[in-house]
């Protein structure tokens, strides 16, 4: 046994590369970007597998479906709205017969830390009838992984394992096993495989009729756990994932110990709720996220002669992340006394552009060229350059989902609104772009799309993109946009005029128009200083 | 034994450098901790923060319970207020007196380090002065560490030993560097 210092999605990491991961890929996304830095890290080191950035998370999830096909292990993770992306491959994925185990890690964001919603991966889970799990700290981040790969060769499907920011970003140690080899090569047969209609029946029969032996294996497994207080028969709690620590950090002071139950795997151990909910009288339930325990718990008439509490009553915040101080509210626990500040009021110091960024300079440029058109829209999309929305630039109008900048401009376009103009990053544009632009090349629509080439994906930290530069070019050129209203600038201060008359007059000439803004992110600049000067 | 801490800063001061001296500091003493942290958007030039958690006994959440924390550990000082709501009312702010201005509105300075002093025994330290005359300007955030080592349930030798590890991998004179911001902030506190 060794003890190592990992944050909760490295441990996730390092329990998949002992459980014998042959691939991993994924598409970066707070808070889930970890997971793929620590499998490359490890796999320049020991070479024993492969790990990918991916183009987008639908194509890391296929190309996840191509390795369990062979019988190899393998993982795809990503952020909440990624599996919204690669929902498809995802749904469709359940009723295939998979062969080496596939485990799709999804990192929720609850209270937004770094995204659009707070959508919870757990319905996911419950709306392909998969098994999800979700570890409530490090060391059952790592348990659990190594867990699910067996877990989904036993029951030949996918297995989702859901963590939350506060895990996948937090450090603790973390005691690892030997690890164990990668599978041998040995094919899934194409009827498992086929999903024609005949075939699909079949298969999604035979993934119903599972259901009750997953409902078992869930009351069964060891990470769930139930204590029952015979002497108490008042009160009990049911918590899942990190919200168990939150009731623990408050339960050490509390008197009358509750029962509990702490739920890490779905579908729901029916069999142990039931035993709490016979035990006591009010039930509170503590989860991270959306109150799926709760609702299913409840139902819609509730349970005769017993109380349950939780978001939907308001005990706890309906929105937002839980802590240990709603969580000790919830219990009715006098709160801890702090100290306040006196006489002064806080300034926020919310994220911003880097000093030098190239967003900053076309977005100048940009407002520049909308200030005399009252109906000017800037759709935009989602990376560094969506900060443009604050002050001092308040550029961008939208940030809806990766992509939907361009879709939204030509929408906007055709119902009349003029300027109508796109801004989404090279990355952006590789994950959800070239298709919306294919549909303005063919109906020429009269809108300016400008894509902020800075090589790199920056808001994660620096991934690297696929097709940057010349091939980014390219790529416009072969999708059909018109060589002359495909303009490249290079957003500086010093080009700022000149920047400015071009935008102005791509922006007038009516139909599709695509400016490329190129010049590489500062953080990346530096960066590399510093591995040359080293 | 336990002692909760909230680091805090400005993205790009080093926070969580400080947070890998203490986190492996506590692994080799044998202790228990927890340590969540900020990544992404926030990052960049925004407001950034740190729960760090140690204790001898097992650890239940990844954050600092409001009202708990022993100790915030500023690299900025208006940054070291703006967790006040975690400190314990005999908790300690120990912070640098350089601000980072990056915001507009950023209040008057002397009102800043008034609202520090109020906490009784906060220590406030002059980190950019000590840090040039270690050898580096950036090296603030060892000799704010060094300035809390004394309260802190950590041997000082270990918290060395982790910043000589953390900073080698760049280079032995950075390395130098960084263990003297850090002995510098331990002898500018009484």
């Amino acid at each position: 046994m060794k003890t190592e210092i990992l944050l909760g999605d490295e441990a996730v990491a390092l329990g998949a590369i002992h459980a014998g991961l042959t691939s991993g890929f994924s598409y970066p996304g707070t808070p889930a970007t970890e997971v793929m830095e620590y499998l490359i890290r490890a796999s320049k080191k020991e070479a024993k597998f492969n790990a990918s950035w991916c183009v987008n998370e639908k194509v890391a999830y296929e190309e996840a479906l191509g390795v369990s096909y062979s019988g190899k292990r393998t993982m795809v993770s990503m952020k909440h709205v990624g599996l919204n992306v690669a929902a498809d491959p995802f749904m469709n994925s359940a009723l295939t017969k998979i062969n080496g185990g596939l485990v799709v890690v999804v990192a929720d964001d609850p209270g937004m830390h770094s995204s659009q919603n707070e959508q919870d991966s757990r319905y996911y889970a419950n709306f392909a009838n998969i098994i999800c799990l979700e570890p409530s700290g490090q060391q059952e981040a790592y348990d659990i992984t190594r867990a699910a790969f067996d877990v989904s060769e036993k029951f030949n499907i996918p297995v989702l394992i859901r963590v939350v920011t506060r895990l996948s970003h937090s450090r603790s140690k973390v005691q690892t096993r030997p690890p164990q080899n990668e599978n041998e090569i040995k094919y899934g047969e194409g009827k498992d495989w086929t999903l024609l209609p005949a075939n699909a029946r079949k298969r999604f029969e035979i993934l119903m009729r599972r259901q009750s032996e997953v409902i078992t294996f869930s009351n069964k497994s060891d990470f769930n756990k139930l204590y029952l207080n015979e002497k108490n028969s008042s009160f009990g709690i049911i918590a899942s994932g990190i919200a168990y620590n939150y009731v623990w950090e408050n339960l050490k002071d509390f008197p009358q110990k509750p029962s509990l139950l702490k739920i890490c795997t779905y579908p729901l151990p029916e069999e142990l709720i039931s035993r709490l909910v016979q035990q006591v009288d009010s039930i509170l339930v503590v989860e991270e996220g959306y109150p799926f325990i709760e609702k299913s718990l409840r139902g819609l008439f509730g349970i005769s002669g017993k109380t349950v509490n939780g978001r939907l009553n308001g005990r706890l915040p309906m929105t937002g992340e839980l802590s240990s101080d709603n969580v000790r509210k919830a219990l009715e626990m006098i709160p801890n006394t702090t100290q306040i500040l006196q006489d002064f009021t806080l300034p926020a110091r919310p994220p911003q552009l880097c000093p030098g960024c190239p967003h900053g300079d076309t977005l100048n440029a940009l407002n520049k060229v909308l200030k005399p058109f009252s109906g000017a829209v800037v759709f935009s999309d989602i990376g560094c350059y969506t900060l443009g929305a604050l002050p001092p630039y308040n550029a961008v109008d939208t940030c809806v989902c990766m992509g939907a900048s361009i879709g939204m401009a030509k929408g906007g376009a055709e119902a009349g609104v003029f300027p109508s103009v796109a801004v989404i990053g090279d990355s952006t544009f590789s994950h959800s772009g070239m298709t919306p632009l294919l549909d303005a090349v063919a109906t020429d629509t009269n809108m300016t799309l400008i894509i902020l080439d800075n090589n790199v994906v920056a808001m994660t930290g620096g991934q690297p993109t696929f097709a940057p530069g010349e091939g980014l070019i390219r790529i416009v050129e072969g999708l059909g946009v018109r060589k002359n209203h495909i303009q490249v600038i290079v957003p500086l201060p010093k080009n700022l005029e000149k920047n400015i008359q071009i935008i102005k007059r791509e922006i007038n000439h009516k139909g599709l128009s695509v400016i490329i803004a190129q010049r590489e992110c500062v953080e990346e600049v530096l960066k590399k200083k510093r591995r040359g000067a080293k | 034994m336990k002692q909760d801490i909230i680091l805090s800063g400005v993205g790009g001061q080093g926070i969580l450098s400080i947070a890998f001296v203490i986190d492996n500091a506590a692994l080799k003493e044998g202790m228990e901790f927890k340590q969540a942290e900020i990544h992404g958007m926030a990052q960049r030039g925004g407001a950034v923060q740190s729960h760090l958690r140690l204790s001898d006994k097992p650890i239940f959440s990844d954050l600092v319970p409001r009202g708990k924390a022993d100790m915030i550990l500023s690299v900025e000082p208006l940054e070291s207020l703006r967790y006040i709501d975690y400190l314990s009312p005999d908790g300690i702010i120990v912070t640098s007196s350089n601000p980072y201005m990056n915001i507009g509105n950023y209040p008057n300075l002397d009102k800043v380090l008034d609202g520090i002093r109020a906490v009784e025994n906060s220590v406030i330290i002059d980190s950019e002065k000590l840090a040039r005359e270690a050898g580096s300007r950036k090296a603030q955030n060892m000799v704010i560490l060094g300035a809390a080592s004394k309260h802190l349930i950590l041997k000082k030798e270990t918290l060395e030993e982790f910043i000589r590890i953390l900073f080698m991998s760049r280079s032995e004179s950075l390395a130098d560097i960084n263990v003297k911001a850090f002995r510098l902030g331990y002898n500018a506190t009484s």
